[in-house]
């Protein structure tokens, strides 16, 4: 009966959104307001629905209810009960009716959060995010129905859940990830919404881009958890591999770096703004296609549950629709909401259209690197694949050039500035960072290494930027004191977002060319240094777990003549799938990882060993914590809620100039 | 100069100028680092360049795997059911590597038409086949019996 009522809740969730996506934009058109009225209300009921239809099938997954068929292919009576909760987004039907829910409760958070703006506005911003609902509501209902049932076939336990995802990463990864995939749908709802109405000003920017900088702030947290995960389950230790499925979270991130930054320009100074909105119709159609090239089981990875070419079609097509639609309505309106506000090449403007323009090109070429390999493959021009050297060989050197422009993005003045000045700020910073870069580079223990040079020399000179511009706030006070009101959320998100950046490339460049790898064979009592550290397999030994049975080896870890941690990495066989995993044991620490992953047995008594020590790794996963907490806390700044206060700007000023 | 007309002349040169970068670095990029896909049956044919990295997929042979008992050197069979290649890897293979399942190999060919593979990609979970090994597969089916051990 349970799942019955789900798909019956799904379906007036559809319904719901029909209307949604329908009655409110009728009603902006013909001027309605009660029809417009209807939209918070429409929104909140597709939450509600979709929200008991998620809630169903998790009741059917804690019930061990197999005759439903997601629950008997991904669960098993055997599992933990907190692995049968993950499990539910651990499957294609869960995961997609975890992006609906996502994407509805951003509806709701937007109908709630948006009193104070226009009523059209809302209106129509709600509007098309129920388009956006019907379309994924339908690819739910039609081709992955969640609730489907193995009747009268009932089996009598279920398949398991794929060891790989039975983990506590997995149970937050893809819901921080999905919000921030789907929340890029807000800030494109408000860029259709504005194209539509011709109305596209700094207000506008202002409403948007809270929503745009949290959105963002979850995909840089999800993208970072599944790095971190990537780590510690897959075993090899490797924390980013471009994968297609990697680079369909990233495309959204990179886009999303831009629109983030692109939005700052439009609202404080009324420029970009055609460019502005088409980073965030792109930014979206990027999550879209990043849903496509997943679920649609074109790749190979961990993430294709399931091959199926009618959803792969279904999805293509809605792509095609919604890229197709916001284009064509970009070329119409576009031109009316072009910008009259100049600026000069010595700017704080030309700065951000640096990052703009890098970021772009990084997108493109990302994608690029990505599609290759599909569209060779769809013209049978052969099956070629693309790999890590390619990207590392495009991507770094952009992500060298848009670092130097960052320490003085924020230090520049708006519309004019000279580079007298610039230098004038920056000269101490600058020649700071080059000696402590060069000092750095010498300590390591294989003499000067010039990758990390530059990156410590760049990481350097974003931090000291950062460093200098927070200074120049505090102080400057006639009375001496520090004034620390002018430190605002939206410069301390910036702050901690850009010395995340800075962590990250520290941690990426040491880790890359530090890193050291031994895979061997080792028998009881065997002893092998890596690293500067002693590495002895004391035991081997075997321990049942709840629905697996783990081969377990002892080591334990020295470090001149100190004995410090005792690891012991597993091999799991799990009964139900008689699947084989790794489980790899880490003794993390700020400055060095040490990780220790099982192969295969190798005759009597001994194992085949890989060790790594893995210097400054968890810098990469620091930073990107700060990039992602960053950009939530510049939603807390007061601007954009007394904007909400103060009942937005009257409509006269629509295409007008602002600032 | 009109400042707008300044204004966007900065705009085009810079993204004239970042473009053509971003290209070249496409391009020798790209030069490179692509792998091409074969199956057996077309290493065999003398398809496969001996100079570059390839990539070889099919399932592993039942009974061929050889383990060294010293080292991790590993030599296998992979074959499409029409010819079947010898792939040596030295490494911890995959979890889900075993006899009779799909895997890509990636690695270059020796002078005896064995592939030194640097890497060795298993499916993920057990009802997936990689797209090209299935592809590769297709409607080619193992023949009962017979063993693919030339």
């Amino acid at each position: 009966m349970i799942p019955e009522l789900g798909h019956v809740a799904l379906i007036i969730a559809f319904v719901l959104s029909i209307g949604l996506a329908a009655l409110p934009m009728w009603g902006s058109v013909r001027s309605s307001t009660s029809l417009m009225n209807l939209a918070p209300t429409l929104a909140v009921g597709v939450t509600t629905f979709v929200a008991v239809a998620f809630a169903l099938l998790t009741v059917s997954f804690l019930q061990d209810d197999f005759s439903v068929a997601v629950v008997a292919a991904n669960s098993n009576s055997l599992l933990p009960p907190i692995f049968k909760f993950s499990a539910v987004w651990g499957n294609h039907e869960g995961s997609l009716l975890l992006w609906v829910l996502i994407l509805s409760g951003w509806m709701s958070a937007v109908a709630m959060f948006s009193r104070g703006l226009p009523l059209v506005m809302v209106a129509r911003v709600l509007s098309v995010m129920g388009m956006v609902a019907v379309g994924f509501l339908a690819f739910s209902l039609l081709t992955s129905n969640p609730f489907e049932r193995l009747l009268p076939n009932v089996p009598a336990d279920g398949n398991d859940l794929n060891p790989l995802l039975q983990d506590p990463g997995l149970i937050i990864h893809p819901p921080l990830l999905y919000m921030g995939y789907v929340g890029l749908s807000v800030p494109f709802a408000f860029a259709i919404a504005a194209l539509l109405g011709g109305r596209l000003d700094a207000s506008w920017a202002r409403w948007s881009r809270p929503w745009t900088n949290v959105a963002w702030g979850f995909l840089s947290l999800g993208i970072m958890l599944g790095s971190w995960w990537a780590y510690y389950e897959l075993g090899w230790g490797g924390w980013w591999f471009w994968d297609p499925v990697e680079n369909a979270s990233f495309m959204p991130w990179l886009m999303g770096t831009a629109l983030v930054h692109s939005l700052a320009v439009t609202e404080k100074r009324g420029v970009f703004r055609s460019w502005t909105v088409l980073l965030a119709i792109f930014a979206f159609s990027l999550s879209l296609l990043g849903t496509f090239l997943v679920r649609s089981g074109v790749l190979t990875s961990v993430h294709a549950f399931a091959a199926d070419p009618e959803r792969g079609l279904f999805i293509l097509i809605f792509l095609a629709l919604v890229v197709g639609g916001s284009l064509l309505l970009y070329a119409l309106r576009a031109p009316a909401v072009a910008s009259r506000v100049s600026y000069t090449a010595v700017s704080r403007e030309s700065l951000l259209m640096v990052n703009n323009l890098v970021f772009t090109v990084a997108t493109v070429i990302v994608l690029l690197g990505t599609l290759f390999p599909l569209v060779m493959d769809a013209f049978s021009l052969g099956k070629y694949s693309v790999g890590p050297p390619y990207f590392n060989a495009v991507f770094v050197p952009l992500m060298a050039l848009v670092m130097p422009f960052m320490t003085i993005g924020p230090l520049s003045r708006w519309r004019e500035d000279s580079t007298a000045r610039w230098l004038h700020e920056l000269m101490v910073p600058c020649l700071g960072v080059l000696v402590v870069a060069l000092v750095l580079a010498f300590l390591g223990k294989d003499g000067f290494n010039l990758w990390i040079a530059l990156a410590v020399l760049l990481a350097g000179w974003v931090l000291l930027g950062v460093v200098k511009d927070l200074w120049r706030r505090l102080s400057g006070a006639p009375d001496g004191r520090l004034r620390w009101r002018t430190l605002n959320p939206s410069f301390l998100g910036m702050t901690l977002a850009h010395t995340g950046f800075a962590a990250v490339v520290v941690g990426a460049v040491v880790v890359t060319q530090l890193n050291e790898e031994r895979d061997l064979r080792m028998a009881v009592g065997d002893v092998e240094e890596l690293g500067g550290y002693r590495f002895e397999l004391l035991s081997l030994g075997q321990q049942p777990g709840p629905n697996y049975l783990a081969d377990q080896a002892t080591f334990e870890v020295s470090h001149e003549g100190q004995v410090f941690a005792i690891l012991v990495p597993e091999k799991r066989r799990y009964f139900a799938s008689g699947q084989i995993m790794t489980e790899a044991a880490i003794d993390a620490s700020l400055w060095r990882d040490l990780y220790i992953a099982l192969g295969e047995p190798i005759g009597e008594n001994a194992w085949a060993v890989r060790l790594q020590y893995k210097p400054m790794v968890r810098w990469l996963w620091l930073g990107a914590l700060m990039i992602g907490f960053g950009a939530l806390i510049t939603a807390l700044d007061r601007r954009y809620r007394s904007q909400v206060a103060r009942h937005a700007v009257p409509d006269t000023g629509a295409l007008g100039v602002a600032g | 100069m009109h400042p707008l007309r300044k204004q966007r002349l900065i705009m085009v040169s810079l993204v004239v100028v970042l473009s053509s970068a971003a290209i070249g670095l496409v391009a020798f990029a790209l030069r490179d680092n692509i792998n091409l896909f074969y199956p057996p049956a077309d290493v065999i044919a003398g398809k496969a360049p001996t100079d570059r990295s390839i990539r070889l997929g099919g399932m592993v042979v039942e009974n061929s795997i050889v383990r060294s008992d010293t080292d991790l050197n590993t030599i296998f069979w992979v074959t499409d059911y029409e010819a079947s290649v010898a792939v040596q890897y030295s490494g911890i293979l995959p979890d889900l590597f075993a006899e009779g399942e799909g895997v890509v190999a990636e690695g270059t060919l020796d002078e005896s038409g064995m592939l030194i593979a640097t890497q060795v990609l298993a499916k993920h979970d057990e009802n997936y086949m990689p797209p090209e090994v299935a592809a590769a597969l297709e409607g080619k089916t193992a023949p009962a019996g017979a063993s693919m051990l030339p």
